[in-house]
C-alpha cells in the first residue's frame, strides 16, 4: 500500500512542475464557465428563478464546480498507460514489483489532486466573486464533498485506464476514445446537469458510472444533496469504483496474455 | 497568356496536391478504422446537438429569445462551418507538439510558405461524419423555420457559411501562431478555438458583457451563425449585436484573418529552431 501512496505523491509533485499549463487550463475553464453560466442562468431566470430544484445560486455553483474539476477528472483523454500499451513499454511495467493498474491509476490521481489547487480553487473563486454562487454554510457538506470528490476523481481515472486496456486487443483505440469522450462528456453532466435531461436520457445516465464521476460530487459539495441521500450517492460512487477497478484488473490480466511486443 | 497563367498556377499547387492526395489515400487504407472514426466524430456532433436540445427543451418555450427550432438553425450553421474548418485546418492546432519535438524545422527548409505547408500537410476526412450531421440539422432547421425564401435568403445563407468557415479557420491559425510562444500552455488557445465554437452556437442575448466583447468582436463568433440566422428569421438580435450586423460578416472574417496572419507572422519570426 505504501508504494502506491508514494506513486500518488510523486504524481502530485510532477504536476506541480507544470504551472503555466495549469493556468492556461484555468483560462479555458473560466471562458467556458462564463459561456455556460450565461445560458444556464438565463434558463433558471426564465423558469421564474427555479428549475428542477436549481436556483441561480446553486446553478452557478454547478457551473463553477464542474469547470474547476476539469483539471482533476479525466473524461477526455487516454491515460499514459494506454500509450505504453501501444508502444509495448507496458512489458517493462509488468516486471516491476507493483500492480500495473494500481500504480498507473495512483499516478494519475496524484496529478489530478494537485490540479485542484491551481485550477479547482481559482475556478470556485471566480464563481463566488463574479456570479455569486451559493455554497453551504455548514461543515458536513464539505467533509462529505471531499470524500465524494476523491471517489469521483479516482473513478474517472479507473474508467480511463479500463478504456486504455482496449489497446491490448486493438491496434488503434482513437475511434473508441472519441466515442468515449462524446458519451462521457454528456452523461457526466459536464455539458448540462444530468437532472435537466428528459426522463429517458436521465434514466440512461444514472444507469452508467458517468454521473458518479462529476455530477454526484458536485451535488454533495454544493449541498444540493444532503443527509442520507448524500451517503447513498457516496455508496453508489464506491460501488462503481470497485466495479471499474475489478474490470480493469481482469482486463489487465487477460491483456497480458495477448500482449505482443515487437522489436528486439 | 491565360494558358500560361493556369499552367503556372497548377505548377504552384502541385506539391500541395501531392501531399494532400497521399493523406487522403492513407486515411482510406484502413477502412474499418476510418469507419469507426467517421462514426465517432458524428457521435461527438450528436452530443453537442444533445446539449442544445436538452437546454432548449428544458426552457419555458424560448431561451434567450429563441425557440428550439430557431436555436437549431444557429447550431446547424455554426456546426457546419466549424466542422469544415476543423477538417481542413484542425491539425494546425497540434503545432505545439511539433514545435516541442523540433519537427517544425523541416517546414522552414522547404521553399514554400510555412502556413500553406502546414495546412496542406493533413486533412481529417473523418470529420465528414460531423459535417454530415450538421448538414442534416441545418436542412431540417431551414425547412421547419419560417424563412422568407428568395435571393436575399440564399445569399445570406451562402455568405454565412463561407464567412463562418473563414472565421473558424482564422481562429485555428491564430492559435497556431500563439503556439510558438505558449508551448506547454496550449489550453490558452482552447479558450477561443473551442470556447469560440461553443459561443457560436449560443444566442448572443444570454452573453454577459465580457463574453459579448470577446466573442462578439475580438473573436467575431456571433457573425458565424447567430447574426446571419437572426437575419434569416427576421428576429431583432441582441442588445449589442443587432441582427443587421450580420451583413458585415465578410468584414468580421477579414478582421479575424488580419489577427490570424499577424499572430502567425509573430510566431514564425519568434521561433529559434529546435537545435537539431
Amino acid at each position: 500500500m505504501r508504494v502506491y501512496a508514494r506513486i500518488l505523491a510523486a504524481g502530485f509533485r510532477t504536476q506541480s512542475r507544470y504551472l503555466p499549463a495549469a493556468f492556461a487550463g484555468l483560462l479555458a475553464n473560466a471562458t467556458f464557465g462564463l459561456l455556460k453560466s450565461g445560458i444556464l442562468l438565463t434558463l433558471v431566470d426564465d423558469g421564474g428563478g427555479e428549475l428542477d430544484g436549481y436556483t441561480a445560486g446553486t446553478m452557478a455553483a454547478y457551473v463553477w464546480l464542474s469547470q474547476g474539476l476539469l483539471g482533476s477528472v479525466n473524461i477526455w483523454s487516454l491515460p499514459s498507460s494506454a500509450e505504453r500499451i501501444k508502444s509495448g513499454d507496458i512489458a517493462v511495467d509488468f516486471l516491476r514489483p507493483a500492480d500495473v493498474q494500481l500504480a498507473s491509476i495512483a499516478d494519475d490521481v496524484g496529478r489530478g489532486l494537485f490540479a485542484l489547487i491551481p485550477r479547482g480553487l481559482p475556478s470556485v473563486g471566480v464563481g463566488v466573486l463574479l456570479v455569486g454562487m451559493a455554497m453551504p454554510a455548514q461543515v458536513l457538506p464539505y467533509a462529505l464533498g471531499a470524500v465524494s470528490l476523491a471517489l469521483g476523481i479516482t473513478l474517472s481515472h479507473a474508467l480511463a485506464y479500463l478504456l486504455g486496456t482496449a489497446g491490448f486487443w486493438l491496434v488503434e483505440v482513437r475511434g473508441l476514445q472519441v466515442l468515449y469522450m462524446g458519451v462521457a462528456g454528456l452523461l457526466t453532466g459536464l455539458i448540462t446537469p444530468v437532472w435537466l435531461f428528459p426522463g429517458w436520457l436521465e434514466a440512461i445516465a444514472v444507469a452508467t458510472p458517468f454521473p458518479a464521476v462529476m455530477m454526484y460530487p458536485i451535488d454533495v459539495l454544493s449541498g444540493r444533496t444532503t443527509g442520507t441521500d448524500a451517503l447513498w450517492l457516496l455508496a453508489v460512487q464506491a460501488g462503481w469504483l470497485a466495479l471499474a477497478l475489478a474490470a480493469g484488473q481482469v482486463a489487465t490480466r487477460l491483456g497480458r496474455r495477448t500482449l505482443e511486443v515487437q522489436g528486439g | 497568356m491565360g494558358d500560361g497563367l493556369a499552367g503556372r498556377a497548377s505548377e504552384l499547387v502541385r506539391p500541395y496536391r501531392a501531399v494532400l492526395a497521399s493523406r487522403v489515400r492513407a486515411q482510406r487504407a484502413y477502412r474499418a478504422s476510418f469507419r469507426a472514426d467517421l462514426f465517432g466524430t458524428a457521435v461527438v456532433g450528436l452530443t453537442e446537438l444533445a446539449e442544445v436540445v436538452v437546454l432548449f427543451s428544458a426552457a419555458n418555450g424560448t431561451l434567450g429569445g429563441l425557440d428550439l427550432m430557431q436555436a437549431l438553425l444557429v447550431f446547424g450553421l455554426a456546426e457546419l462551418a466549424f466542422s469544415n474548418a476543423d477538417m481542413l485546418f484542425g491539425h494546425v492546432d497540434s503545432l505545439a507538439r511539433q514545435v516541442r519535438s523540433g519537427t517544425v524545422d523541416i517546414l522552414y527548409l522547404r521553399p514554400q510558405p510555412l502556413l500553406a505547408q502546414l495546412v496542406t500537410s493533413d486533412i481529417s476526412l473523418r470529420r465528414v461524419g460531423r459535417s454530415a450531421l450538421a448538414v442534416v440539422v441545418l436542412v431540417v432547421a431551414l425547412v421547419v423555420n419560417d424563412v422568407d425564401w428568395g435571393p436575399r435568403a440564399v445569399a445570406l445563407l451562402a455568405m454565412s457559411l463561407v464567412c463562418g468557415f473563414a472565421i473558424f479557420c482564422a481562429n485555428f491559425v491564430t492559435a497556431g501562431g500563439l503556439q510558438f510562444f505558449l508551448l506547454n500552455a496550449q489550453e490558452v488557445t482552447n479558450a477561443f478555438v473551442y470556447g469560440g465554437r461553443h459561443a457560436s452556437t449560443q444566442p448572443a442575448t444570454v452573453w454577459v458583457r465580457s463574453i459579448t466583447v470577446i466573442f462578439g468582436f475580438v473573436f467575431p463568433m456571433a457573425f458565424c451563425a447567430y447574426l446571419p440566422a437572426m437575419l434569416l428569421l427576421g428576429e431583432p438580435g441582441a442588445e449589442w449585436l443587432p441582427a443587421w450586423l450580420g451583413w458585415y460578416a465578410p468584414a468580421a472574417a477579414a478582421w479575424a484573418w488580419t489577427v490570424a496572419l499577424l499572430a502567425w507572422r509573430a510566431g514564425v519570426r519568434h521561433y529559434q529552431g529546435g537545435g537539431g
